[in-house]
């Protein structure tokens, strides 16, 4: 009954061409575990509550997902306990994001590397803006880079992750499309989230804001700040629309802050072609759209070996821009 | 006009049978998770988070729920201070100072009922402060640049001699220890690991709640075991008196000017994000310590010190929701929460709110005023039952501490490197009560002194190192002004004072 029901529920949900992905029925898990690598509320914990929830409600997994907090060292912690005790858990996912990349290539997870664990699936993506506030000089992106690039310290750029995190890079990926040679002389202000660095982009202590596409939507939608550019390959959907591109400005600086999961290093192949499945399945249905809208997710849809060279470019990547700002030698 | 319709439809919403019953399942596991040390409403409400959206709640409902946990939790913070001379949360840290010497005078059920009386003028208070001024205050929290911040704590930590003053140099150094444990981690300006020995669990830095329960839980278990069975055995367990359930009127008629001036105090700090809750009671008490402690009754069980810090807190976290809702920007950890919520139902914080889900906005308020209510007809007549833990005799009380410490930080963070930092934080709490070293000033240094620093050093790298960009604005000026005079004051002030007591008691001895 059980199977029937589930097999009803996934090609209602799931529209017919996805049915063909349906489980293999090779590995079947008897519980499922989500480690978040952080405290709960973050954004870690988000992932996998929500993730667990939807495959919960699309009967995609057996019961409910567990989700563990495991805090400490930016996600450091939890890496190291996968690698060292929990190696072959089959029923184990752990959620990561763009900072896990950024913290494997800058080596602050101490004697972990990528290839330690394998890599499922991303979950969607939440693009990258460059911003100003609305009163601002600048209307555009070269405008705001060529200023940077005749006196670095008359635009102090803020953004809601530490020096060397997500939010400095992106900006520093910018600015270095643009033909400013000397990325160090970019001045980068932290703040601990988004909000903080938009308040004082308004109080007038910034010239410009690096950050999330979502962590900008309510001041834009309020008129206080404008977009200069948003670091997708191309226009994003919907109301989002109207923002242009750095690529269409000349300036090929893409930037997008994935969210998605890990697994142990020495999980079989059968659980991780059955947790790649899952969550390619729950990416395509309704059910997963909604709640990417609501939580400002853009598509990103890279499952398996493709997510796979992808983390693995993307670090490569940022060792290399980390190495020239002077973060690691 | 406008705004009572608002707030008018905002009941109308709040008040359904269920919307009530949340709130009062939110007040009541609130209370109980504010009172256990280690789960303060931070966690509290994140703990929670999994229940609401297993009910399936709507963002209304959901948000009453998380909110009456909230307020809830800043409540019940307090009975541990005041019963155990352990802090339920961070906040509730100053109650302390005088909660407990209350509860060991017999005084401890006035000081839990004054208390509960004080938290719900303070929330009351700041709650319609949030409905009147909401959109205004915005503009104040703009006015505080990196500069302005950094005068603004180090007025604070300008007035921290006032806390103890008993020995100046001991809170001093417990102020220094405090800020040297803050820079343990990553430091967020460049990315840099400071003290932290190549140890991956200390990159996040120390969390204060770990430090918390280390120096103020456990310790208090290891004093229980170090006297057991000794003579000290009776004279350091819980006094068994409980006395009066009911303030006297003259008692709480003493403390109406302090709940007045303190609930606007902590309202400010609230609004201004990075500041919150801890400030809020922190500044109350010991601008209330300055102004009217003429007799040097704080510390030793004065009521306005159990007031103060209580209306303080909680205005506060009124306080703290109005950059949440009208900015998107959180003015406390649990704020911070309660974003990420917000964000997960698709309400998008900021300052389009108000316009575009006037219902969860107004229906939040009112579920705060309804929540306040409860939590007051909750807690006055609950307070015959909590002073019944003092009748709890230590050897059963203290393992039952511990393991909730245990317990409680192990839940949040899941590492056991977590509980080996409380321990370490537990025997140097020991050691530091030993020597008679206050332990209030240790975490308002690892509160304070995190934020203090990195403003400073924005601050001067949007100047591009020049220093002078700290009293640059007429806002920084007048905080510098105040803390200076903060500082020096007291200093004349209490020697004078202290030469005056000296000769009463010589007065009185012969």
């Amino acid at each position: 009954m059980a199977s029937i029901a589930r097999r009803t529920t996934l090609s209602l949900l799931a529209g017919t061409a996805l049915v063909i992905a349906a489980p293999v029925a090779a590995f079947e898990p008897e519980r499922t575990e989500c480690i978040a690598p952080a405290n709960p509320g973050g954004g870690w914990d988000f992932t996998c509550r929500q993730v667990g929830k939807t495959l919960q409600d699309l009967d995609l997994i057996p019961g409910t997902m567990q989700v563990t907090n495991l805090s400490g060292g930016g996600g450091g912690v939890a890496f190291a306990q996968v690698v060292n005790k929990r190696n072959d858990d089959d029923n184990l996912v752990v959620a990561a994001s763009t900072a896990t990349a950024t913290r494997l290539a800058q080596g602050a997870y101490p004697g972990n590397s990528m290839d330690q664990v394998r890599w499922l699936g991303t979950i969607g993506a939440d693009y990258g803006v460059i911003a100003v506030a609305a009163d601002s000089e600048y209307d555009d992106l070269p405008s705001l880079l060529d200023a940077m690039q005749e006196d670095p310290t008359s635009i102090s750029v803020g953004g809601g992750s530490a020096v060397g995190g997500w939010d400095h890079l992106k900006v520093l990926i910018a600015a270095q499309e643009s033909g400013i040679e000397d990325v160090r002389s970019v001045k980068y202000i932290a703040f601990p989230g988004g909000g903080e660095a938009v308040t004082q982009l308004l109080a007038g202590s910034l010239q410009a804001f690096s950050g999330d596409l979502s962590e900008a939507k309510g001041f834009v939608d309020s008129g206080d700040i404008k977009v200069l550019a948003v670091l997708s390959p191309e226009r994003l959907e919907g109301e989002f629309s109207e923002f242009p591109t750095a690529t269409e400005q000349g300036i090929e600086a893409i930037g997008a802050n994935w969210r998605g999961f890990y697994a142990p290093g020495e999980m079989s192949d059968d659980a991780y072609n059955w947790w790649v499945d899952q969550l390619d399945t729950m990416y395509d249905t309704e059910e997963w759209k909604a709640v990417m809208e609501t939580n400002g997710l853009a598509p990103l849809d890279l499952h398996g070996e493709e997510f796979e060279a992808f983390v693995n470019d993307s670090i490569s990547q940022i060792e290399t821009l980390s190495k020239e700002i002077g973060l690691i030698n | 006009m406008e705004l009572l319709a608002s707030l008018g439809d905002g009941f109308a919403i709040a008040i359904s049978w269920q919307n009530l019953l949340y709130a009062l399942l939110g007040c009541l596991l609130g209370t109980i998770m504010g009172a256990l040390p280690g789960l303060g409403p931070s966690n509290g409400v994140a703990i929670l988070i999994p229940l609401a959206f297993t009910l399936g709640l709507d963002a209304t409902g959901a948000l009453i729920l998380l909110t009456s946990v909230y307020y809830g939790a800043m409540y019940g913070g307090r009975i541990s201070s005041i019963l155990l001379n352990i802090p339920g949360d961070e906040p509730a840290m100053m109650t302390c100072l005088d909660g407990y010497p209350m509860a060991r005078k017999g005084q401890a059920g006035e000081a839990l009922a004054l208390s509960g009386i004080a938290s719900f003028v303070g929330a009351f208070l700041s709650t319609c402060g949030l409905v009147l001024l909401a959109p205004q205050l915005v503009k104040v929290a703009l006015l505080f640049g990196p500069a302005e911040y950094f005068a603004l704590f180090a007025l604070a930590f300008a007035t921290l001699g006032g806390i103890s003053a008993k020995n100046q140099a001991k809170s001093l150094f417990a102020a220094a220890l405090g800020i040297m444990l803050a820079m343990i981690g990553v430091d967020t300006q460049t990315g840099v690991p400071r003290f932290t020995f190549g140890e991956v669990h200390l990159y996040d830095g120390i969390d204060f709640l770990v430090a918390i329960v280390g120096l103020f839980a456990l310790s208090e278990v290891f004093i229980f075991l170090e006297h057991r069975g000794t003579e000290k055995d009776a004279t350091t367990g819980p006094r068994m008196e409980i006395g009066r359930i009911t303030p006297t009127w003259p008692m709480i008629q003493s403390c109406i000017p302090t709940m007045g001036r303190t609930s606007i105090l902590g309202f400010i700090s609230g609004v201004l994000p990075g500041a919150g809750a801890s400030l809020g009671s922190f500044v109350s008490y010991s601008m209330e310590k300055k102004l009217v402690d003429r007799d040097g009754t704080f510390g030793t069980g004065d009521p306005r010190g159990v007031a103060a810090p209580e209306t303080g807190n909680n205005a506060a976290a009124g306080g703290a929701l109005v950059p949440m809702l009208a900015l998107g920007v959180p003015g406390s950890g649990t704020t911070a929460v309660l974003l990420a919520v917000l964000l997960a139902l698709n309400i998008t914080p900021g300052p389009l709110l108000f316009q575009q889900n006037p219902d969860v906005v107004w229906g939040l308020i009112a579920a705060l005023f309804i929540g306040n209510f409860m939590l007051l007809a909750l807690n006055i007549p609950m307070v015959g039952l909590f002073t019944r833990v003092l009748m709890v005799p230590p050897r059963i009380l203290m393992p039952i501490v511990a393991m909730i410490s245990f317990v409680g930080i192990y839940g949040i963070s899941g590492s056991s490197f977590d509980l080996m930092v409380m321990l370490i934080f537990g025997v140097a709490g020991w050691a530091l009560r030993k020597l008679e070293v206050p332990l209030v000033p240790i975490i308002l240094g690892t509160l304070l002194g995190n934020e203090m620093e990195v403003n400073f050093r924005r601050a001067v790298t949007i100047a591009d190192g020049d220093y002078s960009v700290l009293i640059s604005s007429p806002l920084t000026i007048v905080l510098w002004a105040i803390a200076i005079i903060g500082f020096i004051i007291p200093i004349f002030v209490s020697s004078t004072l202290r030469r005056k007591m000296k000769k009463d008691e010589r007065d009185l001895t012969d």
